[in-house]
């Protein structure tokens, strides 16, 4: 039997790469190890929907349990890789065997960056990665009274909101001076930062923490560079990822500054018949501002499209990524949709106001929509991914002008 | 429980079972439906998970609200007076024996 297309990591690009395949006819065996306990699941919901209470877990998987028998997919749970070696084509498991590769595909994403601080380590220290994460958080929130947010990000802001809809008080800290800095541009963030404040939630930002506190071993609050401390019986560290790919960069894969593996728009690392794709890889995109700095997008439409090209290759057709990266945040009943990558020195023209229900901003660069980020303004969303894909021609004053039809600049 | 019947884009039927409260969206994408993506996993925000409602049960859905109406307006297939979003539409007992046809494209 032909050596099997072995993925590691089940979850977004691993799951797609796997149905993807079988879509355009691979035929050959798939292995697929993923070492939660769980068959792939939606990850949004966690700081969403599962947090405040609307989702439940048995809405979360991806797949119903008969897709991977249907699809000849075998799915292996709580199976760890831990090595790798390429000429051998293998892998070195958890449990000391060794699997067999004809073609590796590497989806192991991310996990989240723990806390570098005294008391990281005390009980009531949580961070969100996993459902196991989510269900722990939610279980502590059932007597939290006081939370404090360390990072506000889209997670941690999500959380943030989550938890302050279930009525416990909230503080969000946020080293940067403004929130969602590295997303959005700032008018933005002051919207966003705002509407936190009127649901509530305490904002503290430019401010840097220093410590947690603890007491009989749990925490009891957050000491911050600028002396002031906050009370909290619970803290949520949303302060970014760390990409799982040690056990890959072993075998000498070429990686990022953060330990991404570099791949190019097929999903192709440097070794022959190795992919990547999600958030374990960087990779070029037309659409950033510098098109080819490989980046790395955090994001399910990323892993998606990742994993679309690889399976492409798998199958002899390929088809490189270059679609419009896109990405949504829920915060306070507000649904915050972001097309394209923007740029710090792009012009942002805002159509429609603030003070209105919803609002998007549009990023020109030299002349073109690069980038849109709406607010409340779910289709025009769907049409800005139109606009930056084709990298529609438009002058600022068009774009503020809201009887200005945008779709008219797609058909010049 | 109710049951739901797919039209798919080869033209068959698949019937699944419907648990009430669940939206159309997730029996379709946990039944294995073809055609119906539902990228955003049902926050309204993909229109990847449209559907063709049978003309004999439009009158038995809600209508759409504002953003549903608003997303309607930018799916990737065409628009008929009986598309909706699958995630929208969340299963009950009146809604039994619901028939929803699976369009030509989600993108
Ligand atoms: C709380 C939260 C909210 C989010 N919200 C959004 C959102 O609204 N929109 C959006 O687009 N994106 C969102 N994201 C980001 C999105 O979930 C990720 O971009 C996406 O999950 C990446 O998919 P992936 O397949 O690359 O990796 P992951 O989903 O990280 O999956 C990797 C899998 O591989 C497993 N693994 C790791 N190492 C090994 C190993 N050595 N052996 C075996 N298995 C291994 C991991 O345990 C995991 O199960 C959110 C993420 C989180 C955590
Ligand atoms: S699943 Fe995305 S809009 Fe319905």
């Amino acid at each position: 039997m032909n050596a099997p297309l072995t993925i590691v990591g089940a979850s977004y690009a691993g799951l797609q790469i796997a149905a993807s395949a079988r879509e355009l006819g691979y035929d050959g065996p798939i292995v697929m190890l993923g070492d939660e306990a769980h068959a792939p699941y939606q990850r949004p919901p966690l700081s969403k929907g599962l947090l405040s209470g609307k989702t439940a877990p048995g809405q979360l998987p991806l797949r119903a349990p008969s897709f991977y028998d249907e699809q000849r997919i075998e799915l292996r749970l709580g199976c760890r890789v831990e090595s790798l070696d390429i000429g051998q084509r293998s892998l070195g498991l958890a449990d000391g065997s060794a699997l067999r590769y004809g073609v590796l595909a590497i989806t192991t994403g991310a996990r989240a960056r723990p806390l570098a601080l005294p008391g990281a380590d005390l009980a009531g220290v949580h961070a969100l990665r996993t459902l196991d994460d989510a269900l722990a958080l939610i279980a502590a929130t059932e007597r939290a009274q006081r939370v404090a947010v360390i990072g506000g990000g889209f997670i941690g802001l999500e959380v943030a909101a989550a938890l302050a809809e279930r009525g416990i008080a909230v503080s969000v800290i946020e080293a940067q001076p403004r929130l969602l800095a590295r997303s959005v541009p700032p008018l933005l963030s002051a919207y966003i930062a705002e509407l936190h404040r009127t649901r509530g939630v305490e904002l503290l930002c430019g401010r840097q923490v220093r410590e947690l506190r603890g007491w009989q071993g749990r925490v009891c609050g957050v000491g911050l560079d600028d002396g002031t401390a906050i009370e909290c019986d619970l803290v949520v560290a949303g302060i970014g990822v760390l990409p799982n790919t040690e056990w890959a960069l072993q075998a000498g894969l070429p990686a990022d500054a953060a330990g991404r593996i570099m791949v190019d728009t097929l999903g192709r690392t440097a070794a022959s018949d190795v992919f990547a794709a999600g958030d374990c890889a960087a990779m070029p995109s037309p659409h950033a501002p510098q098109p080819d700095q490989p980046v790395c997008l955090e994001s399910i439409q990323a892993a998606n499209d990742g994993a679309r090209a690889i399976a492409s290759c798998l199958v002899g057709r390929p088809l490189p990524c270059g679609a419009v990266p896109w990405f949504w945040s829920d915060q306070h009943g507000v649904r915050l949709q972001m097309a394209g990558l923007p740029a710090a020195d792009d012009e942002v023209v805002l159509r429609g106001r603030t003070a209105d229900k919803g609002f998007s901003l549009f990023m020109l660069r030299a002349g073109r929509i690069a980038a849109v980020h709406s607010v409340n303004r779910p289709a025009e969303h769907l049409l800005a991914r139109k606009l930056v894909a084709a990298r529609a021609q438009v002058d600022a004053h068009s774009v503020a002008d809201l009887s200005f039809d945008l779709a008219r600049t797609l058909d010049p | 429980m109710s049951v739901i019947h797919f039209i798919l884009k080869d033209g068959s039927t698949r019937t699944l079972q419907a648990r009430h409260g669940a939206s159309v969206m997730e029996i379709a994408v946990l039944g294995n439906v073809p055609g119906i993506a539902g990228e955003c996993g049902g926050s309204c925000a993909c229109a990847t998970c449209h559907v063709y409602v049978a003309d004999a049960d439009v009158d038995r859905l809600a209508p759409p609200d504002d953003m549903e109406t608003d997303m309607l307006s930018a799916v990737a297939a065409e628009r008929l007076a009986c598309s909706r979003l699958a995630c929208q539409i969340a299963m009950s007992a009146e809604l039994d024996g619901l028939t929803v046809r699976v369009p030509h494209t989600q993108s």
